[in-house]
């Protein structure tokens, strides 16, 4: 269905747009970000201007960035796809040539006063763009191979430039999200499935080969691998880390030590406690209840998103609001594995919680997007 | 592009199923995670909480201070000084390696110092490294000063030992000192204490024998640390119990006056209480100043120390042991006079030389002594008579009547290497060499020479018992804590006291017959009159020929081969209070090199302050004058005379 068949009666104009707004949506990630918000007061050591006060003023911000993309009807925003994701490349290069030192690699870029992560931003533009593109595609074309190649052709550009910043976490997430819009705009499975042996396959010869005459990697490479894979292997290092931050989670235990008694941040054991980690402070200190409350959160997010997506007939639409959710669930669960062992230690932020500006501030443009996908569906 | 409404449909259719299939993987990982987070939260809770008070709570232990160690008036012997000393903390230092090498250019720091400051640094320890130990107020301020310049360093306050009357009981109290793997070995379960960095235990003497009682108990201080070691807060504190202090039963002047006596001799002496065993002064000499073990002492200073001929690290009084010479006389003779071999009015012809089993055993005098009786061949120290009377007694009651009065026994006192001396007899002969005991071995013991060997410490015990009649024990310990220790009175030796009496005034005999070996050393007051025995131990053999062509005098001699003096004495003759034993090594003659050591010893223990001039002989006031003047003794807080301090 292209805007054309829009009867634009039932599509809500003006000031009527705002009963539309999926208001439930927006109390939700309110209630996230304050999480976040108390648990950035209490690692701070009880002080608001530390942390919790630049975080309220750019979700402030940020919901007022939702509201206005989410009043721009959807259409817009797809013919936007092309020229967002282009300027998002620009901006990865940009960083390569001219982009400040953080955290080891290039990813801040300052833009006045904004200082603005192009990779965070390439997230929501690569969903754009594919979501565009298979609106564009004759689904009848859509798992043919010259067709798929094109998708996958541009979800490696901004992936490649990520890689080489480096930054391996956000190259698995746009790699994801991209898979994620391909799979739900219908390509078949048969692709899906090749990759994944692909995938197992290289996995597995690279294993297999260590220590036989044709190894694949040099032994160096393989022992950061095995660090990769289990922290543990290098108590001083990673391991230490990701040790402090299972005792911190554990330590929570049903109810938690307490707001502000939690003795893992407090004392410092744990690391990047106002951003990678913040998810175990709130488990130290609110317990299970606290920390299962908030999976609880990010679930309800997902649930919307999704419903949301399933209903709107516009495939741009759904596709977008789908990439989104997958984006936002990719986030969350990647940095509850890793916190809790389950995963290895990569840079993702915990969505909404953790300290950061332009993390913050791109997601909420994406749920503007997933707003104004719902706020302009086909009635 | 428009699109045809059933291909819509068949879109939106797919998209539906795609993202239901979506939604539901995404469920089942939130489940999972879910899962995950129940099984740590609630689960394994207990364990983790375990491990996060074991991250956050640390027990530092807070060393006690050290008993104190005093004299029988409460003068310090051993004291705790507070020291200064400079750490670092590597969580502010950054770079240790950069701190150290700034702090070298502020205090002396040694390059031994250095390196096991850089060792430390490389552990993950939360505990500050130590750099320099005992540093001066001056270099405390520098690194004040500096402080801007040093991250993490500061200055800390901790007790050190200190000894202020350092040479005089280097060899009573001995010394502290790190605390050895070689220590931290011999004990089954080692006090967490001696783990600490710098702790000091008792290295030699009393610091070592009565370790327990002074080190006390370590108090401990549960406190919460961050991530790098910082005490954030204090939980909880148990104080700890400090050391309990120990009084000697030495006299520090005394011990003083002694060991100044002694000069640069290689000798020792004992003055002991005859009537319960307290030890007044126990000096050996050349002694050393135990402060440099405290503080790690060089190795020039430790060289010059071993390479010593005169051997100041050997406590002497009690490790060495000496063949007696004529001070075991007295052995002898109650061992004769008791089993009734002869009476107190036996004499023996002295022809000066004393023929037995076809050898000839020479009397220190050629010429012979005539016609002795007991009293006499005491006094004038005559060897024949002691050779007959031993012959007639045999060895096994001699050695009998030697253990009685203390010899060849180990007399307990918290000092380091004591010997047991030996007082031999046939059976010991017997076992040590396979070889009968021959009629010469007899001979040679009768005099203390031979097997016979004793330390200056068993020769006090000796005439002590001689003086009291009773089988007094030294005693060093005067109480602890405050609480006395047993000084029991010694039970009766079971001598008759008429032949101990003959024995004693055969003693002062020889100090107050005109023609008795220590008559120089007689001590002119009535009230404190001398008895005693010389003695001179050869540490060679006389040949025949060298004894045809005349014996070499001792001033000949080089000073390794000259004989070691001796003399015992006690005093005052007619009520004994104090005994006294001294043995210059290598020293010559015993009445004329010992004999006046312990008279002034004596002397000493019987006055208040240097013995009265008034208790000399007349004639010899004007030396003995001069040389008390010549001693550089301490005054009454243990200071040296300004003059001679280093």
């Amino acid at each position: 269905m292209s805007f054309l068949e829009y009867r634009l009666k039932t599509v809500p104009t003006g000031a009527a747009k705002i009963l539309h707004v999926n208001w439930a949506l927006v109390m939700l990630l309110t209630a996230i970000a304050s999480v976040g918000f108390l648990m950035l007061y209490s690692v701070a050591g009880g002080r608001m201007e530390v942390w919790a006060e630049p975080q309220i003023k750019r979700f402030v911000a940020g919901v007022g960035v939702m509201l206005m993309v989410g009043f721009v009807p959807i259409w817009f925003w797809r013919n936007m796809a092309g020229l967002a994701y282009a300027g998002s490349l620009m901006l990865l290069v940009a960083v390569e040539l001219f982009g400040s030192i953080g955290m080891g690699a290039q990813r801040w870029i300052e833009l006045g006063p904004l200082r603005l992560q192009p990779s965070e931003l390439s997230k929501i533009t690569l969903v754009m763009l594919l979501a565009a593109y298979y609106d564009w595609l004759d689904i009848r074309k859509t798992s043919r191979p010259i067709w798929v190649l094109i998708p996958v052709i541009l979800i490696m550009l901004p992936t490649a430039l990520v890689l080489v910043q480096p930054d391996l976490g956000t190259a698995l997430l746009l790699m994801m999200g991209g898979a994620v819009v391909m799979f739900c705009a219908g390509v078949s499975w048969y692709y899906f499935g090749a990759v994944a042996a692909m995938l197992g396959g290289a996995i597995a010869a690279v294993f297999t080969s260590r220590g036989t005459s044709w190894q694949l990697l040099k032994d160096y490479q393989y022992r950061r691998i095995d660090t990769f894979l289990d922290p543990s292997s290098d108590p001083l290092g990673a391991g230490y880390h990701i040790s402090q931050a299972k005792i911190a989670l554990g330590s929570g235990g049903w109810a938690g030590r307490g707001f502000m008694q939690g003795t893992q941040s407090r004392l410092n054991f744990l690391p990047e406690k106002h951003t990678d980690f913040i998810f175990t402070t709130l488990a130290e200190e609110f317990g299970f209840i606290g920390a299962f409350s908030l999976l609880i959160l990010y679930a309800l997010v997902l649930t919307f998103c999704i419903s949301s997506a399933i209903q709107n007939k516009d495939r741009f639409a759904s596709l977008v609001t789908l990439g989104i959710a997958a984006t936002f669930f990719f986030y969350f669960a990647i940095n509850m594995l890793m916190v809790m062992g389950l995963a290895p230690v990569v840079g993702v932020p915990l969505p909404l919680v953790s300290y950061g500006g332009s993390s913050m501030l791109v997601l909420l443009a994406a749920f503007g997007l997933v707003q104004s996908a719902h706020i302009h569906r086909p009635r | 592009m428009r699109r045809s409404a059933r291909d819509t449909d068949e879109s939106a259719a797919k998209v539906t199923r795609r993202g239901l299939f979506l939604g539901g993987s995404m469920a089942a990982v939130v489940a999972v995670l879910g899962a995950r987070m129940r099984h740590m939260q609630v689960d394994q809770a207990e364990e983790f909480r375990l491990l996060a008070e074991d991250n956050r709570i640390s027990i530092r232990l807070i060393p006690p201070a050290r008993g104190l160690i005093h004299d029988r008036n409460g003068k310090l012997l051993a004291g705790n000084e507070q020291n200064y000393r400079v750490v670092i903390s590597r969580d502010d230092a950054g770079n240790v390696e950069d701190v150290l090498n700034r702090l070298t250019g502020i205090l002396p720091i040694s390059e031994e110092d250095f390196e096991r400051a850089l060792k430390e640094a490389r552990k993950r320890s939360p505990l500050p490294i130590i750099v320099s130990d005992r540093i001066s107020w001056d270099d405390v301020s520098k690194v004040a000063i500096n402080a801007p310049a040093l991250p993490g360093v500061s200055p800390e306050v901790g007790l050190s030992r200190i000894y202020p009357r350092d040479f005089d009981f280097a060899h009573i109290i001995g010394y502290v000192g790190p605390v050895s793997d070689r220590d931290l070995a011999k004990l089954d379960e080692p006090d967490p204490l001696l783990q600490t960095p710098k702790f000091q235990i008792g290295k030699i003497g009393v610091e070592t024998w009565m370790e327990d009682t002074l080190r006390g108990k370590a108090g401990n201080r549960r406190v919460e640390v961050n991530a790098v070691g910082r005490v954030m807060r204090e939980l909880g504190r148990q104080e700890g119990v400090a050391g309990a202090d120990i009084r000697l039963t030495i006299d520090a002047d005394v011990q003083n006056f002694v060991q100044a006596r002694l000069g640069d001799e290689s000798a020792a002496a004992v003055v002991m209480d005859v009537q319960n065993g307290d030890i007044l002064a126990i000096a050996s000499a050349p002694s050393f100043d135990p402060n440099l073990f405290v503080r790690g002492i060089s190795h020039a200073d430790y060289n010059a120390l071993t390479e010593n001929d005169h051997r100041p690290l050997a406590n002497k009084t009690v490790a060495g042991a000496y063949p007696p010479g004529s001070t075991f006389k007295m052995v002898t003779a109650l061992a004769a006079l008791e089993a009734g071999a002869i009476t107190t009015s036996t004499t023996v012809y002295c022809p000066g030389h004393y023929e037995v089993g076809g050898r000839k055993f020479h009397c220190w005098r050629s010429s012979g002594h005539g016609k002795v009786s007991l009293d006499r061949a005491l006094g004038e120290s005559c060897d024949v008579f002691f050779y007959d009377i031993a012959m007639k007694v045999g060895i096994d009651k001699i050695a009998e009547m030697g253990r009685r009065l203390g010899l060849g026994e180990r007399h307990d006192l918290p000092m380091s290497a004591i010997t047991d001396g030996l007082m031999p007899n046939k059976a010991w002969k017997q076992e040590r060499y396979k070889k009968e005991w021959v009629i010469g071995d007899t001979v040679n013991a009768s005099i203390g020479q031979g097997y016979v060997l004793s330390s200056p410490l068993q020769l006090a015990v000796m005439t002590s018992r001689i003086a009291s009649g009773r089988a007094v024990s030294p005693r060093l310990i005067h109480s602890i804590d405050g609480v006395a220790q047993p000084a029991p009175a010694g039970p009766s030796l079971g001598l008759d006291a008429n032949l101990l009496n003959s024995v004693r005034q055969g003693m002062f005999a020889v100090c107050n017959s005109q023609r008795g070996t220590g008559y120089s050393a007689r001590i002119d007051d009535k009230s404190m009159r001398l008895a005693g025995k010389s003695g001179t131990s050869q540490v060679r053999n006389i040949s025949a020929a060298e004894r045809a062509s005349g014996v070499i005098s001792n001033n000949d001699l080089p000073w390794i081969r000259r004989d070691h003096a001796l003399f015992v004495g006690f005093a005052p003759f007619d009520a004994p209070r104090y005994a006294a034993a001294v043995v210059v090594e290598h020293g010559g003659g015993g009445s004329t090199v010992a004999g006046p050591i312990v008279r002034d010893a004596l002397l000493r223990a019987m006055s208040d302050g240097l013995p009265p001039l008034s208790a000399y002989p007349a004639s010899q006031r004007n030396r003995i004058d001069t040389q008390q003047r010549g001693l550089i003794l301490r005054d009454a807080e243990g200071n040296l005379p300004e003059s001679t301090r280093a």
